[in-house]
């Protein structure tokens, strides 16, 4: 009796302020957002220090301009009639004159702010020698046609893992201690492999041992004529990652999910609903999952933020063209411009993709809605 | 002890734990016994390869136990040497100086399969005068095949499995097929004894000459080679120590340090409780892999290097959080009164009075992130940004990804890592849950 009291008294100043939680909404949005924002800031300026650490970096680029300038002075006809010393003083002031121009004589602190505001623009200038597709060396383009690969992969991924896992979830709690939930129990713990891991059994059984799948690329070589036929190329070609993503997490993600609803299944307000004789559908979606949504979307913000860490190396097992992939092209390249800024790009995805779920969360959660609770911790 | 005596009568409870730490313990012999056996020196050295670590070993050979489910007998390598055993070579002294040795290298081959290579090692002592050896060959059915006629530096390797003129010969056929197949049946192999009749001619007084056959075969040691000639076993007792100390070291350095610190946070509040949980929020959305890549590339790949920087991101995360929410009840019991009464320091409290009330919380933390270690010390191999000298399970992931090894079938190489890695990742995780399980008495009956 005492819960129906409570909600009841609840839910009158909860009607008044409903005017307001859109408010609310955007409040909690625009806070995390900035703070997410300020965080990508941190993280890609700590990116750039490390990969500048020990002025390393500046004096490989100092490096390549002498290298360059005394081959241009080397191949040109003219320079034949100068004396060795006023080729040298013309060599030094063209190295001068380069380095000014690329700003490397200004003192460290300043120039890190400028690699900044570059980092975060993605203005990153021209790899040293990876090449885009369509022939580009602006490091822009170069990401710019990887990132829609790992997008696509790894959007596909995440949502086919977020509603398996619920669904097995909602299933497993249903069925408490069948077969199932504790063949699920039991598996949990291989979810400490990651997703590559699997992609690479995955190869051997589906495209070595079976032949039925690709080993790995995006397309058919040569890819098909219509429109539709690259669609279900593209489609086959994303079936071994996709599952090599949801193996690598399924398990330990569903166990836990049920146990958040099987906490959340045993309050007297769902007993309360099963007296009044509601469908165990309508239970489950008004009192279980509702009140589990934002516990369980914070929980799979952690499990993405693990999923996009692999993402590199499940990319590169496939031969994915995504952005993990380039940055494994570009650390056997060594293309310093190329990895900085594949460290931007995986900041941003994260930040974007913790963003999303924060937007879900405050669209979910009740503390945020109705203003009852604090910011979450 | 008390307590932990009841952990362990507990844990007995639970088969996946019994399962797990079984695991561990023979993880851990193994790891002793690949110390001890091979010495840290010699597992460098052996993993490097020089041009003469593995000269007797065969290219991608694989594991010689399949040979038991196979029923065509696959051939192991067969090595004769006239310096072994002196009895294969017969002397003949011709006077001036000059003499014969005359070497029979015999061997019985019995298998169905025919040979990878095959390579004649010469070794001789002489002055000025090189010694000569003409060789041939001789097939059970009787057949003899000439193969060559050299004059023989100090050390002189003569592949007879690269000889163009033998090939032509032959007919065609490559030198480990043609002279094992049966000539009506070239697919077949004759069986029996083969001899490799090797004729030296000394000009010397002093002056000898030896030889070796090595016959590579299909099939090597337990775990089969890789395109270097390698032993895979060194690298898989190898890669055991390394990814159990990488592993333990990571979890729980980066576990022990996030206590301290959400201790240290609870306990002074304010604006160190603050910053920390400011810095966490920041470090929770660093890519990590991507950092690991550049500290890698720009600074040093030695894994000790790569650990430090792991313990260091690893400090930060959701653990600090929860972490932090249990000090928080801690804080507020009555013996930290008593404590603060009795007038003890900060320092005391935070390590005397709170970090032991949490540890059993932690224990179970710290054994379910080893795997995620071990595999991240994998992840970074296989992205080729392993320890340069060191060999270990990712490293071999590598060198098997990037030959190709899955595309043309050598499935021992990728398997034989990879479950090692999954196996110790597992032992880890399984007796993880089951603590976790034993110190959360919240999660027992679910």
């Amino acid at each position: 009796m005492q819960n129906i009291e409570t909600t009841q008294g609840r839910s009158v100043p909860a009607r008044k302020r409903k005017s307001s939680s859109l408010g609310r909404i955007l409040k909690y949005t625009l806070v995390r957002g900035t703070t997410l924002l300020i965080t990508v800031v941190i993280g890609v300026y700590l990116a750039i220090l490390i990969a500048n650490g020990g002025g390393y970096v500046d004096e490989m680029r100092k490096g390549q301009i002498r290298e360059q300038v005394s081959l241009e002075l080397a191949g040109n006809q003219e320079m034949q009639f100068l004396t060795l010393k006023e080729r040298r003083e013309l060599e030094d002031s063209m190295v001068q004159i380069r380095t000014e121009k690329l700003g490397l004589d200004r003192p460290f602190m300043v120039r890190s702010f400028e690699y900044l505001w570059n980092g975060l623009t993605l203005n990153l200038g021209s790899a040293e020698y990876l090449l885009s597709d369509s022939g580009s060396r602006q490091v822009r383009n170069i990401l710019g046609e990887r990132l829609a690969p790992t997008l696509l992969l790894m959007a596909t991924g995440q949502l086919v893992l977020f509603f398996s896992g619920v669904s097995l979830a909602l299933f497993l709690s249903r069925r408490y201690g069948s077969f199932l939930d504790k063949f699920v129990i039991a598996m949990a713990p291989t979810s400490s492999a990651p997703a590559w891991f699997y992609g690479i059994f995955l190869i051997l059984i589906f495209a070595a041992l079976l032949g039925w799948l690709p080993f790995g690329g995006m397309i058919d070589a040569p890819p098909p004529q219509t429109a539709f036929l690259r669609s279900l190329s593209i489609l086959k070609h994303m079936i071994l990652p996709v599952l090599a993503l949801i193996i690598s997490s399924v398990f330990s993600t569903s166990y836990s999910w049920r146990t958040f609803f099987l906490i959340y299944s045993s309050e007297d307000y769902v007993d309360m609903a099963k007296a009044k004789g509601l469908s165990d559908r309508a239970i489950e979606r008004r009192y279980v999952l509702r009140p589990t949504l934002p516990t369980i979307i914070t929980s799979f913000a952690l499990t993405l933020i693990t999923l996009w860490t692999g993402a590199i190396v499940l990319e590169t097992v496939f031969a994915w063209p995504g952005i993990g992939r380039l940055t494994q092209q570009a650390i056997n390249l060594f293309d310093t411009p190329v990895i900085v800024s594949t460290v931007v790009i995986y900041a941003y995805l994260l930040a974007l993709t913790v963003f999303l779920l924060d937007i879900i969360y405050s669209l979910v959660d009740p503390r945020v809605k109705l203003g009852g609770g604090g910011t979450r911790s | 002890m008390k307590g932990l005596s009841n952990v362990f009568r507990q844990l007995r409870t639970y088969p996946s734990a019994v399962a797990g730490l079984t695991i561990i313990v023979l993880m851990v012999i193994l790891a002793i016994y690949a110390l001890v056996t091979i010495p840290y020196s010699e597992a460098v050295q052996l993993w490097r390869g020089g041009d003469n670590v593995w000269l007797e070993t065969p290219r991608n050979a694989r594991p010689a136990w399949l040979n038991y489910f196979y029923k065509d007998k696959m051939p192991e390598t067969i090595v004769l040497r006239t310096t072994d055993d002196p009895s294969l070579k017969t002397t003949v002294d011709l006077g001036g100086g000059v003499s014969t040795s005359d070497m029979l290298l015999e061997f019985d081959y019995n298998y169905d399969g025919f040979p990878t290579e095959l390579a004649v090692f010469l070794t001789a002592e002489y002055d000025s005068a090189r010694p000569n050896v003409t060789m041939k060959w001789i097939t059970p059915d009787g057949r003899e095949i000439p193969i060559a006629d050299l004059s023989v530096r100090a050390q002189e390797t003569y592949r007879i499995s690269q000889d163009t003129r033998l090939v032509r010969r032959l007919g065609g056929a490559q030198p480990e097929i043609g002279l094992f197949a049966d000539p009506t049946n070239p697919g077949k192999v004759v069986k029996g004894t083969y001899q490799l009749v090797a004729e030296g001619l000394v000009f010397e007084e002093g002056s000898t000459v030896d030889a070796s056959l090595v016959v590579y075969g299909q099939l090597h040691g337990l775990a089969g080679t890789d395109h270097r000639r390698r032993d895979i076993t060194v690298a898989l007792l190898w890669g055991t120590p390394v990814a159990l100390a990488f592993g333990l070291v990571a979890a729980v350095g980066s576990s022990l340090t996030t206590m301290m610190l959400a201790a240290a946070a609870v306990w002074f509040g304010g604006w160190v409780d603050w910053v920390i949980r400011r810095i966490n929020e920041v470090v929770m959305i660093l890519p990590l892999l991507p950092i690991l890549i550049m500290v890698g590339l720009f600074y040093s790949r030695s894994i000790w290097v790569i650990l430090g920087v792991v313990i260091l991101l690893g400090i930060f995360g959701s653990g600090i959080l929860s972490y932090r929410s249990m000090f928080l009840q801690v804080k507020e019991s009555g013996y930290i009164e008593a404590a603060r009464a009795y007038g003890a320091g900060s320092g005391r409290i935070i390590f005397r009075y709170m970090i032991p009330k949490i540890v059993p919380v932690l224990i179970p933390g710290f054994v379910t992130q080893v795997p995620a270690y071990v595999f991240l010390e994998a992840t970074l191999s296989v992205l080729g940004l392993g320890d340069p000298v060191l060999p270990t399970w990712g490293k071999l992931l590598n060198d098997a990804h990037t030959n190709g090894a899955l595309f043309n079938g050598y499935f021992y190489w990728v398997l034989e890592p990879a479950s090692l890695l999954i196996i110790a990742g597992l032992g880890f995780a399984m007796l993880g849950f089951a603590l976790d399980r034993i110190f959360n008495p919240r999660l027992r009956g679910l």
